[in-house]
Formats: C-alpha cells, structure tokens, sequence
C-alpha cells in the first residue's frame, strides 16, 4: 500500500470521517450537554443567561464540525450518505427539528422580558440537546446490529425498516451512553466556565455522568461480545477495487466486532481510553484537565465504534452482502485525492482560528457580568 | 412515484426558498457591517460603532434563521434525494464539502466574537473579525453557486458504468465552470442589493418619523453609495448570466422569452404578451426587432432555437441515449465485450436524456414513439411561469437601481429627511429584493426542468425510495415549523427596527433621550 494510492485514500478518509465525528462530539457536544442540563442546574434567570452565555459566542462554530460532517460524507462517501440518509428519514428530521430550536433559542430567548417566552426557549433549548444526543447515540447502536436496506441493479436503495425498529434494547443502551457521555462534556465544560453555585453543581453532574459514561459504555461492550452478531467479509474484497458494494459475500457471527482488537491487541488502548478518560474526570482537580480528561473518553468511545465494524460503516441487516464497507462505498480516486488535500490545508487552519477565538474568549462568565451587560448578553 | 417526485420536489423548494429568504440579507448586512465599522476605525466616530452594533443587532436575528434553514439543506439531499447523492455524490459532493471547511467554518467561528468581542479586542482586530465574517459568507455563496453552476452546466463530468454513477473529471473545470463564475456575482450582488435596501428603508422610516436623524442619514447614505453600485453589478451580471442560458441551457432560454419556434437571426425580443402554452403562441405581443438575437447570441447571425426545434432536436438525442442505455444494461449483467463498450462510450453522452423515458416506461429500450415523443415534450420547462417570474424579476432590479440613483442623489444634499417622497418610495421598496431573489431562484430552478443535473439526471429518478405519506408529512412539519419560526423573527425584527439604535441603550438615542 502505498501513502496516497486509493487504498491509503480510503484508509485515511475513513480515519478523517472519524475525526470529523470526534470533533462534532468533542466539540458540539459540550453545546448539547449544556442544552440538555441547562433546564436543570440553573436555578434562576441569572444563572440561565450565565450558561446561554458560556456557550453562546462559540455554539455556531461548533456545530459547524455536524454540517461538515455530513458534507464530507458526501463527497468521500456518496452511496453511505444516501442510504443512511434516506433510510433513517424521520430519525433525521427529528434532530433536524430539535436542532432548529438551538439557534433561536439562544439569539431570541433574552430579547424579551416575559417570563413565558424565555421559560418556552428554555425547554426548546433543552428539547435541541437532549433529542439529537439520544438520536445520535440510537443511530449507533443500529449501525452495530446492521439496518435494513438493500439496492437494486442501478445502485437505488430500497430501506425497509421504520422508526420504532429503531428502538431496540441495545439502541437504547446505545442512546443512554451517548447521552451521559455528552452531559459528562457539558457538565466538564461548564466547570471551567462558571463559578459559585453553579460551578459546585456542575462539577458533582460531571463526575455522576462519567461513573454513569463509564459503567454504559462497558455494558454496551459486554453486550457486543456475547449479545450481537458482527458482520465479517466471506469473501476476497479488493481494497483499489471499483466503488461496488454489490461485489462481495457478507456473513454475521457472535463477537465478530471485537475480531479486529484480537488481531491488532495495541487497539485496545481505544476503549481503555473511553473507560480511563471518564474514570479521571471523576478524579481531576483542575478544571482544564477534566475537560481534556472527558474529550479523551468521548474519542475513546467514538473511535472504539468505529474500529470494531472496520472495514463496514454501514451494514446490511437484510441483505449483508450489500453492506457499505470503507473499500466499497467511496467516492473515486480523484475525488478522495482533492478532498485529502483540502482537508491537510483547511483542518488545521480550522483549529487554529478556532483556539483563538476561545483564546479571547476565554475565563469565566458570571451573574455580575451578565447583570452589568444586560443589554447585550444573551 | 408522481405523488413522491412532487412532494419532494414541493419540500426541496419550500425549504430552499425559506433559506433564502435569509441568505441575501446575510451576505448583503454583513458587508454593509464591514464598510460602518470600516468608517469608525478609521475616523474614531462613536456613531459608526453605534451603527455597526445596531444594523449587527438584526443581522443577528436575521442570521439565526439563516443558520436554522440552512441545516435542512445539508441533509436534504440525502434524506429527499438518495439517488441524486449517489449518482452525482462524488463531484457534488466536493464544493459542498469545501464550503464547510473553508467557508462556513470561518463565518461561524468568527461569528460570535462578532457579537461579544468589542470589549476584548482592539478595534483593528475587531474589524478582522468582521471581514472575517463577512468574506466567510461570501466564500461560502461561491461554492454552493459551484455546485449549483454545476447542476445547470455539468462540466468535468465522466459516467462510470463500474460504479454506476458520474466521477469527477477535471476540478479546474468546475471551479472555473463559466455558469457557475458569472452565477456566483448575480446572486452575491443581489445580495448586497438586499442588505442596502434593508438599510435605506428603515433609516428611511426613522427620518418619515422624524427620530434619530443623524443616525439614519449616515445608516441611509452608506445603503445608497453601496446600493448604487451593487445594483448596476447585478443587472450586468444578469445579463452575462442570461448569455450563458441561451448558450448552455437554450431549453431555459426559449422558456423565458417564450419563443416558440425558431425565428431568423437576429430574433426579436418580446417585452410582454400573454404566452400561450396550448396553441404554442404569443398573444398581444409587443415586441423589438432583433433585440433578442442580441442579448441572446451577442450577434446578428445566431439564431435562438425554439420550442418545437430543441423537442425534435432531443428527441433524436433520447433515440441515441437509448442505444447507451441498453449497452450500459448489458454491460452491467457481465457483458464485458469491446463491442458493448464501444457502443456504449460512443452514445453515452445522450444517456441523460434516455432516463427521461423513466418517467414513462421501466424498459427504456422498448419505449413506444407516444413515450418518447413525451419525454422530448418534457425538456422545455412551463413557458407561461417561466416568462412571468423572468420578468417581474428583471423589472426590479430596474427599479431598485433607479431608486439607488435616486437615493444617492438626494443623500448628497441637505435636507435629506424633509424630502418624503424619496423616502416613502424607500420604505415600501423594502420587501422587493426578496421577490427578486425568490423570483430568481425559481427562474434558475424551476427552468432546468426536467432535470436535477442538466442532461446526465432527470428530477424524478433523483429522489429517495421514500412513501409519499413521510415526505408529505415531512412537508406538512417543515411548513409548520418554518412559518412558526419565521413569525417570531419578524417579530422580533419589527420590535427592534422600532426600538432603533435606543435598542443599544447607550443614552443616546430617540426613546431614551424622551425618557430622560
């Protein structure tokens, strides 16, 4: 395999996509698990406008990690952003809808005096975090079990599944952890930006949800090993081949998931990250370092998802040979190639620009702050 | 299947056009912020930073919604337009992608320092930020008017029957796609029309009323220098945009000027008539010698083709598609000849227009002449609509500039806030250019009927394998929620245009002084 022939392209968007997905969860998912507190900690309107504003100058670039995410899919990955987009249809626009509150919630919710209005934004504040972390994490748990969907001879795809086949036990389980996994990085986040009472209650939610974050995500892993069937390749699958999911045989066997940490035992270090990370959220005094701590255990999680279906990203739970694997499912040569260079160029830009801006923004937001800038806070 | 194609197509363009009820004023409020705040770094007046804070203020609330609307775009054509995604996924895909790292990010993440970085930055690098904001959005117009030049000129393009899907050819092609380039700068100046009309009428308003005159001049001569220009970029650009349709797209032309056959060079242009789909005429014409030869062809030898000639010119083309389509299906069952594939790649250009039988047959290859005479039919998109939006959008951006010119004028002279006409005439000018904007993304749209992706994808193989009953009640939700929404931001939008820059409370202004 060379660096940049098609094999390593595929190799490196899959580990890019994944990245993307980090980002959203490390980085969004502080935005959500302060939505999905926020109805909770905050005991009056004060401290309510202290956490719109913890998060309120930085919340839009953030989600920004969701729009990319699904833009790369895209372009590197056509035929998975298709089906799982279609299939997972009122999924979808269920967090579309959840996610349309967060905007207007935050800009609009202070603008008024009345009570009704700002006690409404507050729900839909909340109603936007709390819905796409439970949805996202169902989502997951599906991909693990394989969703039902196949194509016909021009590549349509036909899903036949619903919503409430969605909702299994192990998606429930799923839905949990990523739930409690983003009120651990809300919860760490806001320990750094705020103080008194509620930096006190913030700190005790943080080291709750990562016991909780913690204990789910073992379960879960449990579960995997003896509970849910993983998909495994029954035949040879050209890594340069065309992008034809339809050239391959799929078959499903008990523990396959972990196969790839017997192979390669050093990815191991991926889950002992997720439960490690959450553990030293319990255990860290510095509130920086709790915050590092709790974004650590979230790429844990994501990344050991991720590398336990590698090759697939997409299984097939009615037809496995049509399963979407990282080989099969990508975009051409060309196109893989321009977007790796977009990405070496623009990534890292992104993350500088964006540290600044926290750089600015940086200390603590307060009841007096919020008090003296009546006006002009959110 | 019809049902599912119209319930998608209705969702794509409400929600589209919703979008850009707020993308205009983004892009236009958001270089207005860049020239007041330009103004008050460099003459130290606290009446520019009072400006850029207040017009910022609804550009906030305008932004909000932008940010919401434009979400359900990123999903949309995964969710509504599976096949679409997979079919042109990996070129489509590209700029959509490239907007999000080199556009969307830079505005978003610059965004709300925007808002709350005045006191923890100096003011030259607050100004950054701002043109930070403010070039993000319009990077972010260029790629999207990439992708969407692409789908009406699909240059760099290469069908692989392997994949079963069109690949990326040439990336120079489509970033330097002469639709896209000269749609980019109609759409951005439209824009910039939107945000200086925005500001001259309710700067007029203040003035009608009498309240915060110093202000409001100020706010009114910065929308009408700006004004002026944007709107002459964005009738010449019209134009140039009109030249690449008669070139590129003569289906959408022969829509708009509702030319029915093809006239001798050069044509002549009709300014107004009733047009007639059924009989296939004009009636009560008025019209000028030859002008449309030449706006049309730039020449006086070109002929602008009619209706009735591109339908029996693409009906020749979907013959030919068909001897693609049939070799592409054997060859896809493991027919792996040279014959096959000859055949194939010597016809292939015209497999787009052989999908247009889809509509009416599952067997392409067996079509009847009644269905191909009616997908050829299909290739010209509704004449009538066509020919309305076109020009109610043209006469407004006439209109504006003269308003502009106008406005321009009169902001020189003293006396700004006694001449009541000019200012009435601004105030009620306000809602034109989002007609002019709807109207535009319908002429752009609606006109590149029948297809998704001009002459490679029909609309209607586009959509998801979807029931008609989800994106009906998709629909329903998306209407409901968008009109609930959009009420609270004019709400909102309205009661601080009222409150004016008092809305600052620095002391200084309408209300407050009368409190005080």
């Amino acid at each position: 395999m060379e660096f940049l022939d098609y094999e390593g392209l595929r190799l490196i968007w899959w580990a890019l996509v994944g990245v993307l997905l980090i980002g959203f969860a490390i980085m969004d998912g502080f935005d959500l698990g302060v939505a999905t507190l926020h109805p909770f900690i905050a005991r009056n309107d004060d401290e309510r406008r202290v956490l719109l504003n913890s998060i309120g100058p930085t919340w839009d670039g953030n989600q920004v990690w969701l729009i990319l995410g699904a833009g790369a899919v895209l372009a590197a990955w056509p035929t998975v952003y298709a089906v799982a987009f279609s299939g997972l249809y009122a999924a979808l626009l269920i967090v579309l809808f959840a996610l349309f509150m967060r905007p207007v919630a935050i800009d609009y919710r202070s603008k008024l005096q009345s009570r009704t209005w700002r006690s409404f934004w507050d729900w839909g504040l909340f109603v936007s975090g709390i819905v796409p972390a439970l949805i996202f994490g169902v989502t997951f748990g599906n991909l693990l079990q394989g969703v039902p969907f196949h194509f016909d001879d021009t590549m349509r795809s036909f899903y036949t599944g619903d919503l409430l086949g969605l909702l299994n036990p192990f998606a429930l389980l799923a839905g949990l952890l990523s739930v409690s996994m983003l009120v651990m990085q809300g919860a760490a986040f806001l320990a750094m930006k705020t103080d008194h009472g509620l930096y006190a209650r913030s700190y005790s939610v943080a080291r709750g949800s990562a016991l909780l974050t913690a204990i789910l995500f073992v379960l879960a892993g449990i579960w995997i090993a003896t509970g849910i069937d993983g998909f495994v390749l029954a035949s040879a699958l050209p890594h340069d081949g065309p992008s034809n999911p339809l050239l391959k045989d799929v078959s499903m066997q008990s523990g396959a998931w972990l196969a790839n940490f017997h192979a390669m035992p050093l990815l191991w270090i991926f889950p002992a990250l997720g439960v490690l990370g959450a553990l030293s959220v319990m255990l860290m005094q510095r509130d920086g370092n709790r915050f590092i701590a709790s974004g650590l255990s979230v790429a844990g999680i994501i990344a050991t998802a991720g590398i336990s279906m590698f090759p697939f990203v997409l299984p097939s739970s009615t037809h496995p040979a049509h399963s979407l694997t990282m080989w099969d499912a990508t975009s051409s040569e060309q196109t893989l190639f321009l977007m790796f260079v977009a990405a070496v160029i623009f990534v890292p830009l992104i993350l500088a620009y964006t540290a600044w801006v926290f750089h600015v923004l940086r200390g603590r937001v307060t009841v007096d702050h919020i008090r003296s800038n009546e006006h002009s806070t959110y | 299947m019809e049902a599912l194609v119209d319930a998608s197509r209705l969702q794509f363009a409400f929600t589209a056009l919703t979008h850009f009820l707020f993308v205009p004023l983004t892009l236009g409020l958001s270089l207005m912020l860049v020239t007041m705040e330009s103004l008050y770094v460099i003459t130290g007046r606290r009446i520019y930073k009072d400006m850029t804070q207040f017009w910022g203020k609804l550009f906030a609330i305008n932004f909000a919604m932008g940010v919401v609307t434009g979400l359900t775009m990123e999903f949309q054509f995964g969710t509504n337009w599976a096949y679409y995604s997979h079919y042109v996924g990996d070129i489509f895909g590209v700029p959509l992608a490239i907007e999000g790292m080199m556009a969307f990010f830079l505005e978003s993440t610059f965004v709300g320092l925007f808002f709350f970085g005045w006191d923890r930055l100096s003011k030259g690098k607050h100004l950054m930020v701002t043109a930070l904001v403010a070039f993000g959005s319009n990077l972010s117009a260029l790629w999207i008017l990439v992708a969407n030049g692409w789908m009406q000129h699909p240059v760099g393009t290469v069908f692989n029957p392997d994949t079963m899907r069109t690949e990326l050819a040439s990336f120079t092609d489509l970033l330097f796609n002469p639709v896209a380039q000269v749609k980019f700068l109609h759409t951005l100046s439209a824009g910039y029309l939107t945000g200086a009309v925005f500001v001259l009428a309710i700067s007029a308003w203040y003035m009608l009323r009498g309240r915060d005159l110093e202000f409001a001049r100020r706010s009114f001569a910065v929308a009408a220098g700006f004004g002026l220009v944007v709107s002459v970029s964005a009738i010449v650009l019209g134009d140039e945009s009109g030249y690449h349709v008669a070139e590129f797209q003569p289906e959408k032309m022969a829509a708009i000027e509702a030319e029915w056959e093809t006239e001798p060079a050069p044509a002549d242009f009709t300014v107004i008539g009733l047009p007639d789909e059924a009989t296939g005429t004009t009636h009560m014409a008025l019209k000028i010698p030859g002008a449309l030869g030449l706006i049309g062809t730039r020449s006086l030898d070109k002929e602008v083709p009619g209706v009735a000639n591109l339908v029996e010119a693409n009906q020749i083309r979907i013959r030919d598609g068909i001897i693609a389509w049939s070799a592409l299906r054997a060859m896809r069952q493991g027919d792996l000849s040279d014959a096959t594939r000859a055949s194939f790649e010597a016809h292939q250009d015209n497999l787009g227009h052989a999908l247009l039988l889809k509509k009416y047959t599952d067997d392409v290859a067996s079509a009847t002449e009644a269905q191909i005479a009616q997908a050829a039919r299909d290739t010209v998109p509704a004449v009538a609509p066509m020919f309305w939006t076109f020009r109610i959008m043209v006469a407004i951006g006439m209109a504006l500039f003269v308003l502009m010119l106008w406005a321009f004028f009169a902001a020189r002279k003293d006396g700004l806030e006694n001449r009541r006409s000019l200012l009435w005439v601004a105030l009620l000018a306000l809602p034109l250019p989002w007609v002019a904007a709807e109207l535009g993304w319908f002429v752009a749209e609606f006109g590149r009927q029948p297809w998704t992706i001009y002459g490679i994808l029909p609309t209607h193989l586009s959509v998801s394998s979807l029931d008609f009953a989800q994106v009906r009640n998709s629909l329903a939700a998306f209407v409901l929620m968008y009109a609930a929404l959009f009420a609270v931001e004019m709400f909102l939008m309205i009661k601080y245009a009222r409150l004016g820059p008092s809305s600052l409370h620095t002391g200084r202004y309408h209300y407050e002084s009368q409190e005080a």
